[in-house]
């Protein structure tokens, strides 16, 4: 009597079964709030009532309110401005580790890279209000070296927010490239040079390229993070100007407006999702 | 004889057993609070903790928005104690959270009378509610950075005398109302009308401004020097640091100030009502107040005016006691407008933020 194989699950079925808590999890914590944040968006509150009548007043509000877009407008002059200049700090950081720094080593300078990843986020944003103050260290050196007669101040501005934030990222931008250059094969700069190619022909027209998904990951993920942060700004900022996170705290905080606040954040993540779309074609996560 | 290093981390933890076990056989009850920050001072909770033989369980919380979002994903029974700002408190008896409180067992006759409102803590007769603690959103200052008598005129923050060495106290209400009297208009006849100019005062306010902070940031902002007067600030912001900083100070200008209070109240839906009235009846007992008054999150004036005696002459100076009669004769609560002009009041604040 012929043996008859062991019945499987269809493989559709099986890759569902994987899935499944994936899924869930998604559903449970990403699209139910979501879903929920949408719903709210449509609801006004009036005093302490809320009112569950459906309309897009809270939208409305946002392009008629011009202090409402323009915290829009200056998120992203941040957000882009923190995202260029880290990247700018980065690559040759990154560069440097993966290409000249001896294999040994890298791994300490890769621990002296991230070691401010260690230090809690809102400790780090008071250490730099403490540096860049008035009588912070950098004021302190000015004076002390006779280039300013009297204190200056770098805190409380767009520039320290910048500052901060550039702190941060530049470390996560730098794993992100470094992890991307550590894959090229080394046999494309001898290819390269082969062919006839400098150091300079190489990097622009093999390495750059070549590491362009670790640089879109990177920054996407600077752009995301940077563009909805609310300590910082709040913090090193000094609120001179409303970037969209505090417009949206400041609805919560002072007036428990979360249909307008649900709303705000709505757009955010348009925003954030238009960003996606815009770069997903170098969004190569196997990549890194 | 000697120990290994094991053998005295195996002591030590069992010790740290030992002593974890005995602590929760000796609190035999627990009260939870949701409270502000100064009642987390072990200094003011342990005296009631030990007479009482209870844990008290503190929740700190910023915001009454953020406390009623707690009860609210809480069981019934969940919280006994409720420490609440004070122009809340109406809109939370209405809800109906809050329990009675034994009016003949609270010192409400000791009570400064500025801070009695019993038309906020009273309702169809009954108390709901009381006053622990209250100050001044006014003016805190460096007294080495700035002249003194300057602080006394409000209009002084409007002159380019202080220019950048202004920091902003980030609360729209009390900070509008100051400007309101910085105007020359009472801040309870704020009306939509008024607001075209406000914004105007707030734009030149904000052009001689270094920062605008909640709390923390502003009151930090005048610690380190990075501003030299906080427009808002009162005893809340200086007085804690009174004896490590004590070129910090604040007055009440001769324009009027804004009053704030907190206020302490039990839970309808508490368990251990008795308990919780016990704590309320500590805290606003004379040497409850004074560790309350000078709790090392920060300082106000303590409710219950026998308090005074407990208070050094050094903590009674930093809080201007002598001055308080003038100061509560020319202070006025906080505004509490009706939704539509809250709402106009903070797209004006916002723009303010903006500009």
């Amino acid at each position: 009597m012929a043996r008859t194989p062991p019945r499987r699950a269809p493989k559709t079925v099986q890759a569902w079964g994987f899935l499944l808590p994936a899924l869930t999890w998604t559903a449970v914590f990403f699209v139910l709030p979501v879903a929920i944040m949408a719903v709210y968006s449509l609801w006004k509150r009036v005093g302490n009532r809320l009112i569950t009548e459906v309309s897009l007043q809270n939208y409305e509000n946002f392009f008629a309110k011009s202090f409402l877009w323009e915290s829009l407008v200056n998120s992203l002059e941040v957000t882009f401005l923190v995202t260029i200049i880290s990247i700018s700090l980065a690559y040759p950081f990154a560069y440097i580790l993966a290409e000249k720094v001896p294999e040994r080593w890298q791994r300490l300078a890769l621990i002296f890279a991230i070691l401010p990843f260690w230090t809690s986020y809102l400790v780090r944003s008071y250490s730099w209000l403490l540096v860049l103050s008035e009588g912070g260290i950098i004021s302190n050196f000015l004076l002390d070296t006779g280039i300013t007669a009297e204190p200056v101040s770098f805190a409380n501005d767009r520039s320290a927010t910048v500052i901060g934030f550039v702190h941060f990222f530049v470390m996560l931008l730098t794993l992100t490239i470094y992890a991307n250059l550590r894959q090229l094969p080394r046999n494309y700069r001898k290819a390269a040079a082969d062919l006839g190619a400098g150091p300079i022909r190489t990097f622009v027209y093999v390495i750059l390229p070549l590491t362009l998904p670790g640089i879109m990951v990177g920054a996407f993920l600077t752009f995301v993070l940077c563009i909805g942060d609310y300590i910082t700004p709040a913090i090193l900022g000094g609120k001179r100007e409303l970037l969209l996170p505090q417009a949206i705290m400041l609805q919560i905080e002072r007036r428990s407006d979360f249909p307008t606040a649900s709303a705000l954040a709505m757009i955010l993540m348009v925003v954030v999702s238009m960003v996606y779309l815009a770069c997903a074609r170098w969004l190569k996560l196997d990549r890194l | 004889m000697k120990y290994s290093i094991n053998q005295a981390l195996a002591g030590a933890t069992a010790l740290a057993a030992v002593s974890l076990l005995a602590t929760q056989a000796v609190a035999t009850d627990e009260l939870n609070a949701l409270v502000w920050c100064d009642h987390t001072d072990p200094a003011l909770i342990q005296p009631f903790e030990e007479k009482f033989n209870v844990k008290v369980n503190l929740k700190e919380y910023e915001g009454t928005g953020a406390a009623l979002a707690i009860v609210e994903q809480s069981r019934p029974g969940d919280w006994d104690v409720f420490v609440i700002d004070g122009v809340d408190v109406p809109g939370v008896v209405e809800s109906g959270l809050l329990a009675e409180l034994p009016a003949d067992e609270l010192p409400l006759d000791d009570v400064f009378e500025a801070v009695q409102m019993r038309d906020m803590t009273f309702k169809d007769g009954k108390m709901y509610a009381i006053m622990e603690k209250f100050g001044y959103n006014v003016i805190s200052y460096n007294k080495d950075k700035v002249d003194p008598a300057d602080m006394r005129d409000l209009s002084t923050l409007w002159s380019d005398k202080y220019k950048g060495r202004i920091a902003v106290y980030d609360y729209y209400i009390p900070l509008m109302d100051l400007v309101a009297l910085k105007m020359g208009i009472k801040p309870s006849e704020i009306t939509a009308d008024v607001l075209p100019a406000m914004r105007e005062e707030l734009f030149k306010l904000k052009d001689n401004s270094v920062m605008v902070g909640d709390v923390v940031a502003s009151s930090t902002a005048l610690a380190v020097g990075e501003a030299d007067i906080l427009i808002g600030g009162g005893e809340w912001a200086v007085s804690v640091l009174s004896a490590e900083q004590p070129e910090l100070d604040w007055v009440l200008p001769d324009q009027g100030g804004m009053l704030w209070s907190q206020s302490i109240a039990v839970f309808e839906s508490s368990e251990k009502k008795d308990l919780a009235i016990e704590f309320v009846k500590y805290i606003m007992s004379p040497e409850g107040q004074a560790r309350l008054a000078t709790s090392s999150c920060f300082w106000g004036m303590p409710a219950n005016s026998k308090a005074k005696e407990l208070l050094t002459e050094e903590q009674r100076a930093a809080l201007r006691w002598d001055e308080q009669p003038g100061f509560q004769a020319n202070s006025h609560r906080y505004f509490i407008p009706d939704a539509e002009l809250d709402t106009q009041m903070l797209d004006v604040w916002a723009e303010f933020l903006q500009h």
